[in-house]
């Protein structure tokens, strides 16, 4: 039961997909201008993992080796169909809001990474854990950037006006540059937190950052490290 | 028996400090905030004020928090908020101006590790930031000396770069509209040879800078003349393209570096939706900086003789 908590809580702080292992940066920036896209997009992706880490861990002794990547993918792009499916039917401004970041969740490194380190080697219910811990790793990240660069860029709080009446918001923060400034502050915040018990900083998008590591040659010759 | 003290060369020091260096700066800015205050009213030196202590404290708060030895008093942190300051319209709200000023601090220069390691100039940087977070108010101009006019203080003009009619004595003394200290080109080249005089900068950056513009001008079919002296370039190519820290350590990549500030000042100008592109110029180049210092690192006496030989 503890290692099951465990493989919830790691995608929390100590291997938050966006600001640990730094997966998934491209929909973080482009979406987080705002908090309820953030929301929606942290939710999309979560249900998309929920459902292929499961599949996959289902079929992972089926799965011939060669051929996993290709058979991951069109499991992923199953999910992701369904999830743009449900979004356009149900929520159809958040898809507009979200536009081709949505489908473009089939490319997901943090999806990918998921599949082919945790779910192709554990089982149902482990993987079904370390999706729901992933993706609300990914998720608090994502709401997190978008509170910041909403409430900064905006003067909004979940699109409801807080100091946008009187101060003059700062624009720059719903702009590109701003989702870097706050995304390397927020990394810094998540690795200061993560020092605090005793991990090692993310200051390199070294090997051992990669979510494949578990998987790799490479990474499996100097394990001792990553899992220090 | 005195004390033998065994040490590593270099044995002579230099006198120069951080502290001395900023000092100087400070000097040769005041001629041009003294203009600033003149032309545009007593609110400039609020401005100004605001813009310092700002940056003093945040940089006092950032290293206090981060418990780092405080720097404060290599004076930078009050360069860094003059330059900020001169860099602003003279109508500018003070919330705004504080703000630029602790971002210029501390996202610009404290967290990518205090002075020497920042990678971009912060004054420019927080300038920009300032112009596209606040596009009304960063390019609210005044007409200089409207202030001693109490009945229409708040007389609203362009800057020659947006168009209108000038005459060289107009600009060169500074009467039209533009930033607290980019409008009086004699008091920036005042601060500009004191600091060439006391070797703080040297002249291949500033005068590269300013010739390349000039140039670019004619071959545009623009006028020189208002190229030159109206805008930031004067004060861009004297106080920020000059900073150390961020431009290449050796001539040939300061001759390299100028003309990138140069040329990408004079596309913006003439082809881009702003009307001035210095701060934007200054920044690009200063990205740069890194490379332009590897590719033109000087090579050795007689290395080349060395390893290829045989060509002679």
């Amino acid at each position: 039961m503890s290692s099951l908590r465990q493989e919830f809580s790691k995608g929390l702080i100590l291997e938050n997909p966006v600001l640990r292992l730094v997966l998934g940066t491209c929909p973080t920036l482009a979406i987080s201008t705002a908090a309820i896209n953030g929301m929606g997009m942290g939710v999309a992706a979560t249900l998309v993992l929920l459902g292929s880490n499961v599949v996959i861990s289902l079929l992972r002794k089926v799965i011939p080796d060669r051929v996993r990547i290709p058979a991951y993918i069109t499991i992923i792009a199953g999910f992701v169909s369904i999830v743009q499916m449900l979004m356009k039917a149900y929520l159809p401004t958040l898809d507009k809001a979200l536009g081709i970041y949505l489908p473009l969740i089939v490319v997901n490194c943090i999806i990918l990474g998921r599949a082919e380190g945790f779910a192709s080697k554990n089982s149902v219910l482990a993987s079904a854990v370390d999706a729901i811990g992933m993706g609300a790793g990914f998720t608090a990240a994502l709401v997190s950037m978008g509170i910041i660069r909403e409430f900064l860029g905006a003067g909004t709080f979940f699109s409801l006006p807080v100091t946008s009446q009187f101060i003059e918001p700062i624009k720059v923060m719903v702009l590109p540059p701003g989702g870097f400034f706050v995304f390397g502050i927020l990394i810094a915040v998540a690795n200061s937190l993560a020092r605090r018990k005793g991990r090692k900083p993310v200051d390199s998008l070294g090997c051992h950052g990669c979510a494949g590591c578990e998987a790799c040659p490479a990474g499996q010759s100097e394990e001792g490290k990553l899992n220090e | 028996m005195g004390k033998l003290i065994v040490n590593y060369s270099p044995h002579i020091l230099h006198t120069d400090t951080t502290q001395g260096i900023m000092l100087d700066v400070i000097i040769a800015l005041v001629p041009v905030s003294a203009f600033g205050i003149a032309l545009f009213g007593p609110y400039v030196a609020a401005v100004i004020a605001v813009c310092i202590v700002a940056a003093v404290l945040s940089e006092y708060l950032f290293c206090k928090i981060a418990k780092q030895p405080n720097t404060i008093s290599n004076l930078s942190a009050v360069v860094t908020g003059l330059l900020l300051a001169l860099n602003l319209p003279p109508t500018f709200p003070l919330w705004m101006a504080a703000i630029g000023s602790a971002f210029a601090i501390i996202v610009v220069k404290q967290m990518f590790g205090g002075i020497g390691q920042n990678f971009a100039n912060p004054a420019i940087t927080a300038r920009i930031m300032l112009t596209v977070s606040f596009p009304e108010a960063m390019t609210a101009w005044r007409e200089p000396f409207a202030w001693l006019n109490k009945t229409a203080d708040t007389v609203t003009t362009a800057t020659p770069l947006s168009g209108g009619d000038f005459t060289p004595m107009r600009l060169i003394l500074g009467q039209h509209g533009g930033c607290i200290g980019e409008t009086c080109a004699i008091a920036i080249i005042i601060g500009g040879i004191y600091l060439l005089i006391r070797k703080v900068i040297n002249p291949i950056i500033p005068f590269t800078y300013i010739a390349t513009v000039g140039i670019l001008a004619v071959a545009f079919g623009e006028n020189p003349f208002i190229w030159i002296f109206t805008g930031g370039l004067l004060i861009g190519a004297f106080f920020m393209a000059t900073d150390y820290v961020t431009s290449p350590t050796t001539r040939k990549g300061q001759l390299v570096f100028a003309l990138g500030c140069g040329i990408i000042t004079a596309l913006i100008r003439k082809f881009g939706s702003y009307p001035e592109g210095v701060s934007f110029s200054i920044l690009l180049m200063n990205i740069l900086v890194p490379h332009i210092n590897s590719l033109t690192k000087n090579k050795p006496f007689a290395w080349e003789k060395a390893n290829h030989g045989k060509k002679n």
